[in-house]
């Protein structure tokens, strides 16, 4: 992401956690009906709208529901009847909502979910990692992966956009690191006046459940007409992608701030590139800098979208490197590599027909921190091993016996 | 039709539409109402489970000179021939009999 | 809030068919019954909430749908979680100007017995402890009817089911049914009720009140199934009727908080009566009739001192 000075809209200054800034952009995008379920470390968020609420800043119900089912379920039924809606989760909440993210985005609403990620039990632990959000990705969500607190508020705007397009309705995920994002603060912007952020997200007729134009809802389909309706999910979800760039173009002009499918720092004349998600893209920057003065030269990658995936933006920033190195932040168990987002990039890239040398690295799982020298290492460690890197699968990083050579 | 005709998310706008699937030939029994014995209770019509029992507003005189304002009629396109309203009829007017096709 | 105030009898109620025929439900489902009562008392202004079950799988039945007012359909154990997003989403666009604020639309729920007293359950206390302005229907046929007849929390003591057959050692369902109204009435809630389509207007009468109250009520209804209990098609308002008479089903509300039989028995006929028409009960020997039998009795003298007097009478055939 980078910052114009100069923007359409007056925004002013604050510092906030990744969990609030999800919070101030639901206040600004005027939503209807919040419900969640407490869970660390998404808590902050429906908290903030708690409050929010409470003292008449934002016109909404939370409805406090027993669980992340519930949670899911009852904003599905706000949104049939036409509500703009949102709930947030993290790890075990996100788990148990599973049968209800394939439904939502099945029936077509345009739900908008945070998730402030975490690794998942047994054992049990509330530190992030991307666990979560991985065994989610095909359920036909959107999903954004911010960095930054500023990043989470334009995404969460940039989501309403996309998922109440005409073209699109389907359901959105702005993801970011809990604890690492959720609870560290920041700088960021906000528009002054929330009016110039509705002129953005105009409200759009769709079908709704409606006394006057009575509609039926989640029926019953044989094999003669399901895959057709899945079918469509496939469609809307690669129209997602154009959908998506024009929104950017939107939070360009209104808000100033520039986002890609795929950010990169340093990529340009890079023989080897570093791609990871999510918040421990800045430590990546850094060892960047760092291997740039030992006279490597190493650039970084961030996936910012990871459903739909973007294929040809990686395609673009990869063509001139010799070798790419993905880090991931999950663990796919039994997978020939089993970084997920590494699995999906070699995917992509022998459809577009490019074969760099890639190593897929796993870090910070469970919260374990990832270091800018952590980084160092594993480029090092990747160049080390050349094409035997991928032979192995994926390198499981600072597993303590866990040998590569 | 293909994908691009079809609404969005399985939805189906058009309400009641399943009258377009008769179910009547799933029936093995078929009631028939003797008119002459009904005495317009609304019973058969109150507990059928298809709603197949109509109210017409067709006036009826009995051969006993008794004029009812309206009358009773099956719709055979999708009764089902359960039996209930025959069962429940107080007056024994309505009969099954064996569906011949 | 219904067009109609007021039913006396069926005279009172609207001719027009708010629910389709045409649907796949079996011959002789007197869901089709609950169903097009329901909504000849809600009318046009109602949305509906169908956790899965029988319903939801022969109504809807792409592309055709029976239903002629807005239905929506999510999940087997959410129901309840829709319809309180469904009303809380209501009430704000209102507040907000987003959609006619003087019109009332009922919300209405409609589930099985699985979706109720097991997998919903949850769901289902969550959105009564909220207070939404949302009528529950249950109707029961005491078994995962959709599935194939498995038994439910539902199931009544010594029922078969596929999965509680009656065999050497295991007599059918083995614990008595879960008083599930009670449970609900336990949250407190405006109205509570039960029901029995053999008794249609008494059923009426309570989904009228159930749409009348500000919050939660819930409408308990017996639905006999021909399929699931074993019995000719014809006899499924035959056997609710035995249910009342014997019972085994007892009619009541409680209007808050206040405890009513609204169906009384002066005299009741013992149960086999009511086990005997029904090929789920056929293997029952005289020992297990009877120990149905001292259930009721016990039961029934807990509704009637509930009650203050004597609503049911002694058994008498």
């Amino acid at each position: 992401m980078e910052t114009k000075l100069e923007s359409r809209v007056r925004q002013t200054r604050v510092i906030l956690n990744s969990n609030y800034a999800a919070a101030y952009a639901v206040r600004d995008a005027d939503v209807d009906v919040i419900s969640a379920y407490p869970i660390t470390p998404q808590t902050g968020v429906v908290e903030k709208l708690s409050e929010m609420i409470a003292e008449g800043e934002l016109d909404a119900e939370m409805i406090h529901v027993e669980s992340e089912h519930s949670a899911l379920s009852a904003i599905i039924g706000a949104s049939a009847v036409g509500a703009r809606v949102f709930t947030a989760t993290s790890s075990q909440g996100l788990e148990y909502m599973h049968e209800v993210l394939h439904i939502a985005s099945g029936m077509r609403l345009p739900l908008v979910m945070a998730i402030a990620t975490r690794a998942l039990s047994a054992p049990i632990s509330i530190w992030n990692d991307y666990s979560d959000l991985m065994n989610v990705r095909d359920t036909s969500w959107i999903t954004f992966i911010a960095s930054t607190a500023q990043e989470v508020y334009d995404s969460i705007i940039e989501a309403y956009m996309v998922s109440e397009d005409p073209r699109i309705l389907l359901p959105s995920i702005v993801a970011y690191d809990g604890f690492w994002m959720s609870h560290t603060y920041e700088p960021l912007y906000i528009p002054e006046d929330r009016k110039t952020v509705l002129e953005m997200l105009p409200r759009r007729p769709r079908y709704t459940l409606d006394p006057d134009n009575p509609i039926t809802m989640g029926s019953i389909v044989n094999p003669d007409w399901y895959y057709e309706i899945k079918y469509q999910q496939v469609e809307a979800m690669k129209e997602a992608y154009r959908v998506i760039r024009e929104a950017d173009a939107k939070i360009e002009e209104n808000l100033g701030r520039v986002y890609k499918p795929v950010e990169s720092y340093l990529a340009e004349d890079s023989e080897i590139l570093v791609l990871t998600y999510g918040g421990i893209y800045g430590t990546l920057q850094t060892a960047v800098d760092l291997l740039r003065s030992e006279g490597l030269k190493v650039g970084a990658l961030r996936l910012r979208l990871w459903r739909p995936f973007p294929a040809r933006d990686l395609k673009t920033l990869v063509e001139d490197a010799k070798t790419l190195i993905v880090v991931d932040r999950a663990i796919s168990y039994g997978a020939s590599i089993e970084g997920p987002v590494a699995l999906e990039t070699i995917a992509a890239l022998y459809r577009e027909g490019l074969y760099p040398t890639i190593a897929s690295f796993i870090a910070g799982i469970g919260g374990r921190p990832v270091s800018e020298d952590d980084f160092r290492d594993m480029v090092k460690k990747a160049l080390e091993l050349g094409e035997r890197a991928l032979k192995i699968g994926s390198i499981h990083w600072g597993v303590r016996g866990a040998e590569y050579e | 039709m293909s994908w691009r005709e079809l609404p969005i998310g399985g939805i189906i706008l058009e309400a009641g539409n399943s009258v377009k699937r008769k179910t009547g030939d799933w029936r093995v029994l078929r009631p028939v109402i003797d008119q002459e014995r009904c005495v317009r209770c609304y019973i058969c019509w109150m507990y059928c489970p298809d709603g197949v029992i109509e109210i017409r507003d067709t006036p009826y005189r009995t051969k006993a000179g008794r004029i009812w304002n309206i009358t009773f009629e099956i719709d055979y396109d999708y009764c089902k021939g359960c039996g209930i309203c025959a069962q429940e009829c107080p007056v024994k007017a309505i009969e099954l009999v064996e569906e011949v096709k | 809030m219904s067009s109609i105030y007021r039913i006396r009898g069926v005279r009172d109620l609207p001719r027009e068919e708010l629910f389709a025929p045409g649907h796949g439900l079996c011959a002789g489902c007197t869901a089709g019954t609950v169903i097009r009562h329901l909504l000849k008392i809600s009318g046009r202004n109602t949305i509906v909430v169908n956790a899965t079950n029988c319903v939801e799988v022969s109504t809807t039945m792409y592309p055709y749908t029976s239903w002629r007012v807005p239905w929506i359909h999510v999940a087997f154990e959410n129901a309840a979680a829709v319809a309180s997003g469904i009303e809380t989403a209501l009430r704000v666009m209102a507040r907000k100007g987003l959609i006619d604020p003087n019109k009332r639309i009922n919300i209405v729920v409609l589930a099985g017995d699985g979706g109720t007293y097991d997998i919903g359950l949850q769901a289902l206390s969550g959105m009564l402890e909220r207070g939404h302005r949302v009528m529950y229907v249950l109707y029961d046929n005491e078994a995962y009817m959709n599935t194939g007849i498995q038994r439910s929390g539902s199931t009544p003591l010594h029922a078969w089911t596929t999965t509680t057959p009656v065999g050497k050692v295991l007599r059918g369902k083995m614990q008595p049914k879960k008083p599930i109204a009670e449970i609900v009435a336990a949250h407190r809630i405006p109205y509570v009720a039960t029901a029995n389509i053999a008794y249609p207007i008494d059923m009426d009468q309570k989904f009228l009140k159930g749409l009348q109250v500000e919050g939660p009520s819930f409408i308990h209804v017996l639905q006999p199934c021909p399929t699931g209990w074993r019995f000719d098609p014809r006899y499924g308002i035959e056997v609710g009727r035995l249910a009342v008479e014997t019972a085994m089903w007892i009619n009541w509300e409680i209007t808050m908080g206040d405890f009513k039989v609204t169906v009384r028995v002066p005299k009741r006929k013992h149960v086999k009566h009511y086990l005997r028409i029904q090929g789920r009960f056929r293997d029952l020997s005289e020992e297990e009739i009877e120990e149905i039998q001292e259930l009721i009795n016990k039961e029934v003298e807990r509704i009637n001192r509930m009650a203050g007097e004597e609503v049911i009478g002694p058994l008498a055939e």
